[in-house]
């Protein structure tokens, strides 16, 4: 089984240390991945915005990248998505359609392809999950408060099978934390607001480590919580499923 | 205006923002309640959306067959391209009737037509008998919302508004008095009606009538008391069978408020002895998002208002940050139809959650109609320069693999480097007016594995 590692472009630059925890539990998992140098980004930053057409040579070069692999696995379940999905746009030759069956996420990743549905460690703190929209509902990830009251999905029972844990519950189960990609920017004061309701509720239910799938969200939660010096620390998954301790 | 200017103008009130939202989730939850309740939900969703469908495969052959039935049934139908043509016949109606008193109940269609300042032009009065809508006529506002209207007012705003038009008592706000107020003023104008107008929930091709389905029984007071009434519908409200209808008022009422059945679901079919009623039929743009397969499924949509309830967008920004007839996250796909380059923000006023997709009753694949509108507004040159061009350069950049690693690098040393007023400095980087940026690592992930795994 070949498997790379996607390393999402801002994973790389600002959270190192997530990529290197993927990489370290996949190896503990009997999987050694690899990963490829020329990587760069899915695209979705440009597609988000509208920007498709200008996006369209970033998706070539992700399809020439990850084409020879067996599995793209990315700690992120945004960009999976959007190659899922949004690849559509290119032509679908043999290595498009590879790479889009291909690209999973980590956490699917381990769940779905590994088979494995409980993790060894023990992490005893008082943990926040943040159900990030692009997992739960484009990649059904876990189940929408739309459909149905039950908690469930993936990383909910990675992280329950953690001695000691225990989980939030959440006045808003699965709420938007507001990132949005470039909305972050273009919307900055509801995008603020909806990441300060979000924290807040973290807070109110007694969130000590606030964690979720997708460093996107969480780096937008994370300055919200810098910014108001606020008693939590936000990590990825992927940090506490490899071990991490505090 | 930018939805987004608007929206933080709102969001700058941050207790009323609190209060929007929290209003707005309790109807969200009581929906969630009620859906919960139903196990055949999901079922009901897919057969409403196969229903809606199936009608706007076939639409020109349902609107001939509903028009043939009404017209057996004695009822007067005309047909409206668009806003303009519609007012022109509703106006030239009531002439006929020599009438100047209408009660209208609630019609966001008549509101996307801007129906009331048309007849009040012309010497009519036209009272909105909706207790919402009527809320806002007196403050000569528009509807923020689809089924709550008046939703972005608080008890002391309507305490104000009918102390200055109704003479209620100063500083009252008590809400049981205040609709006591309301019941009394609109009584006065139920009677004295000659001609009603209503919207439409839904038009049936098989029998010709038309269903209203209102709380406050409003539009059955008018209806029933005026020698004339005028039902105003989109060409989108058909449905082809009477047996259909029952998919949909299970849907309607529990995803707009949660309840199970509105207190009103009312069919006209015919005009009462001695009375006359008329059907307008309207387009206005509905066949040109029809003929956009892309966005033709927003035609779809039943108007239950489910997806402001849930969009955390909406629920922050509040209905008049959209500045269209219908706000929120369907409002969003319909308004670039009407006005690509007036609307041109709304498809961006959105983090493409999804939630507004997985809420709405008749599947309408919302956030992803979102995401489409953005590309053809990009095409069409209507996003801004300065975004468009940093995203081509942000292309460039991310296909190459050189340019990315140097590109990061110097990116992080100057974050580290560049003293902190710099760096955040509110004035041009919108992300630091309330985040921190992140900290950056000395070396990133790429780097890292160059040097200890290869």
């Amino acid at each position: 089984m070949r498997v790379a590692l996607f390393i999402p472009c801002y994973v790389d630059q600002f959270y190192p240390q997530v990529g290197i925890a993927s990489l370290q539990l996949l190896q503990k998992l009997g999987v050694q991945a690899h990963f490829p140098a020329q990587q760069t980004c899915c695209g979705q930053p440009l597609a988000n915005s509208g920007c498709e057409r200008e996006a369209l040579p970033i998706y070539h070069h992700f399809v020439d990248t990850f084409q020879d692999y067996d599995y793209v696995v990315a700690p992120s379940g945004s960009c999976v998505y959007h190659v899922r999905k949004h690849f559509d746009k290119l032509e679908q030759t043999a290595p498009v359609q590879k790479v889009r069956a291909a690209t999973y996420d980590l956490i699917d990743f381990i769940t779905q392809v590994l088979d494995i549905t409980e993790l060894p460690g023990q992490f005893p703190h008082k943990v926040g999950l943040h159900l990030s929209c692009h997992g739960q509902r484009g990649l059904h990830q876990a189940n929408e408060s739309e459909m149905t009251p039950v908690r469930d999905g993936q990383l909910r029972r990675l992280l329950s099978s953690l001695d000691g844990i225990e989980l939030t519950e959440l006045d808003r189960n699965d709420e938007c934390c507001g990132f949005g990609g470039t909305f972050c920017v273009s919307e900055e004061a509801i995008s603020a607001r909806m990441g300060q309701d979000r924290v807040q509720d973290h807070l109110r239910n007694g969130t000590t480590i606030l964690t979720g799938g997708d460093m996107s969200c969480l780096m937008h939660l994370q300055g919200i919580v810098r910014r108001r010096q606020l008693p939590m620390k936000v990590l990825h998954a992927v940090e506490i499923l490899n071990g991490t301790r505090f | 205006m930018t939805h987004s200017s608007r929206a933080a103008t709102f969001v700058a009130d941050a207790d009323r923002t609190t209060w929007h939202d929290e209003t707005l989730w309790f109807v969200r939850q009581k929906r969630d309640k009620a859906v919960y309740a139903v196990p055949e939900f999901q079922d009901l969703r897919e057969l409403a959306s196969q229903i809606k469908e199936h009608t706007l495969s076939r639409l020109d052959e349902y609107l001939q067959q509903f028009e043939a039935k009404a017209q057996r049934n004695g009822v007067h139908v005309h047909w409206a391209a668009d806003a303009q043509e519609h007012n022109a016949i509703v106006l030239d109606i009531i002439r006929r009737h020599n009438a100047t008193r209408v009660v209208k109940s609630k019609s966001m269609l008549t509101e996307e037509c801007h129906l009331n300042p048309h007849l009040i032009g012309h010497g009519i009065e036209v009272i909105d008998t909706d207790l919402g809508e009527r809320i806002i006529q007196l403050r000569e506002e528009a509807p923020s919302h689809l089924v709550l209207p008046a939703i972005h007012l608080k008890k002391e705003d309507v305490g104000a508004t009918f102390h200055l038009h109704l003479g209620t008592e100063k500083g009252n706000h008590d809400p049981q008095q205040l609709t006591e107020a309301a019941r009394q003023h609109l009584r006065a104008k139920f009677l004295a009606a000659e001609v009603a107008i209503s919207g439409v929930n839904f038009a049936v091709a098989e029998t010709g009538g038309v269903v209203i389905c209102t709380n406050e029984g409003n539009a059955d007071l008018g209806v029933n008391l005026a020698q004339v009434h005028i039902a105003s519908m989109g060409i989108e409200k058909l449905i082809p069978r009477l047996s259909d209808l029952g998919v949909f008022t299970r849907l309607l009422a529990r995803s707009a408020t949660g309840q199970p059945v509105t207190t009103y679901t009312s069919h006209y079919t015919k005009p009462a002895e001695g009375r006359e009623m008329h059907i307008v039929i309207v387009d206005n743009g509905r066949t040109q998002q029809l003929g956009r397969p892309d966005f033709r499924a927003s035609l779809k949509c039943i108007r239950c208002g489910a997806c402001m309830n849930t969009c955390p967008v909406y629920r922050r920004s509040g209905g008049h940050s959209y500045d269209f007839t219908v706000p929120g996250p369907i409002g969003a796909i319909l308004s670039p139809n009407i006005d690509l380059k007036k609307h041109s923000s709304l498809p961006f006023a959105s983090t493409l959650c999804g939630s507004c997709t997985d809420v709405c009753p008749v599947k309408i694949d919302i956030h992803v109609q979102l995401y489409k509108w953005r590309q053809v507004l990009t095409e069409a040159g209507e996003i801004p320069a300065a975004k468009k061009w940093s995203l081509k350069f942000m292309g460039r950049f991310l296909a190459s693999p050189k340019a990315f690693g140097i590109g990061g690098k110097v990116a992080r040393t100057g974050l580290r480097l560049l003293p902190y007023q710099l760096t955040h400095a509110k004035a041009f980087n919108a992300w630091a007016v309330a985040r921190e940026l992140p900290e950056p690592p000395k070396q990133s992930f790429r780097e890292w594995y160059a040097r200890t795994v290869e």
